[in-house]
């Protein structure tokens, strides 16, 4: 039997939740031999090449590319896992969802207090740029989630217990010193 | 009147004295029934719901029931953990509760009880209200936000006989709690301090106090909130 596949992207998030997944130290080598990794930051491969197993996602979309990227990772991964504070509710880029989205530009291109020159008064409005969304959206308001694992980042050990959990099928253990929102 | 009666709580065999609630008689037997409007000292409000149990078949909330001779209670059945859970799961999605943002993160007893009922993510749909925030007095930073209206500090925070906290109406879309920013000011640090103390969660913060210790050691960190009544 082939191995199953990983597939793990950051959206509207820090790569903290990818750091916090290179925290589970030596035991990424028992990983590479129970799983493959697809599309991921981890490996460098950009686009899916196959159909994967589980989905990693973390960050909350709040823009249309974290929406492609969202969509495209439910078409092609089997399981989807929500990981961390910003995919399961925004996290801290949600904490402009009570801003409105034009006062969020000006501060950040032209009134903020660490906006260098800009004397153009240029706000970033390019058609290859994302759209930025009305508000910060969890994961699963926009496609269905399977699994969640909250933390910020989530605890090794919560990512490490949750995959081999989905990759043998046994029951998954929780520690109470795993399960933290912060 | 301090009379010693017999109640059972999910079967246990429970002592306590005549008019205790059901919650403190719990407590005295080494039971946890989850609150977060109950606070010790003040006069109880059964605003949160969440210390529910069932008397006789019927809902109470266990904070301002007294326990009465013969008495049968049951705390810890599916359906009632259920509806906890289920409470909880609302108050997260009605306030802007940012855990990982939050200077009272790991002191929180929304999110004490968050991690005791292993919730992963609620099934009700954010809210994200904008309630405004009141940063104007001298120690006190106020963020209704993350108020989840126990009414612990309109019970329990007063100065000169005065109450520091009040709602700003009787009901209604816009009903929160407003602080009163001029008597709020002439609070002592200390006072503002146990003012923070009396709020479970961070929507009472004290100025200049953030993050004052470090991730491990906050009380929540290692033991779920109520195993210091269970291993009593």
């Amino acid at each position: 039997m082939s191995k199953p596949v990983v597939a793990t992207t950051s959206l509207a998030g820090c790569f903290g939740c990818h750091m916090s997944l290179l925290d589970i130290d030596e035991r990424i080598l028992e990983l590479i031999e129970l799983v493959e990794f697809n599309k991921s930051p981890i490996d460098d491969i950009k686009t899916f090449t196959k159909h994967c197993d589980i989905g990693l996602i973390e960050g909350g979309c709040c823009n249309s590319e974290n929406i492609h990227v969202l969509k495209d990772f439910r078409k092609n991964c089997t399981i989807l896992v929500s990981l961390g504070e910003c995919a399961i509710m925004g996290g801290l880029p949600a904490l402009r969802n009570g801003i409105p989205v034009e006062e969020c530009i000006r501060e950040a291109y032209l009134d903020g207090p660490t906006v260098g020159l800009n004397k153009e008064q240029i706000l970033p409005n390019d058609d290859e740029l994302p759209m930025i969304l009305d508000k910060v959206y969890p994961c699963h308001e926009i496609v269905k989630i399977d699994y969640y694992l909250p933390g910020c980042a989530p605890r090794a050990d919560l990512i490490w217990n949750a995959l081999i959990a989905l990759v043998t099928g046994d029951e998954l253990k929780l520690p109470y010193e795993v399960v933290k929102f912060d | 009147m301090n009379e010693k009666i017999k109640i059972h709580i999910d079967g246990k065999e429970c002592w306590t004295t005549n008019g205790t609630s059901i919650i403190d008689a719990a407590k005295e037997n080494g039971i946890f029934i989850p609150s977060l409007c109950h606070v010790d000292g003040i006069k109880p409000a059964g605003s949160c719901r969440i210390c529910n149990v069932q008397v006789n078949g019927r809902n109470m909330t266990a904070c301002s029931t007294p326990a009465v001779d013969g008495m049968h209670i049951e705390s810890n059945i599916p359906e009632l953990e259920e509806m906890r859970k289920a409470i909880i799961e609302i108050m997260f999605v009605a306030g802007n509760h940012f855990c990982p943002a939050c200077e009272k993160s790991g002191n929180c007893e929304l999110q004490a009880l968050g991690y005791r009922y292993q919730m992963m993510v609620p099934r009700f749909p954010y809210e994200f209200p904008e309630k405004g925030v009141n940063a104007d007095s001298k120690y006190i930073y106020h963020d209704r936000n993350r108020c989840i209206m126990c009414k612990r500090c309109v019970r329990g925070v007063m100065k000169d006989g005065k109450h520091v906290f009040a709602f700003n109406s009787r009901g209604g879309e816009n009903l929160h709690i407003e602080l009163d920013t001029e008597l709020a000011s002439q609070l002592t640090e200390a006072e503002a301090l146990a003012a923070m103390d009396i709020c479970p969660v961070g929507a009472i913060l004290k100025k200049e106090r953030g993050y004052y210790q470090p991730i491990g050691e906050r009380k929540y960190d290692k033991e779920p909130i109520g195993s210091e009544i269970e291993n009593k």
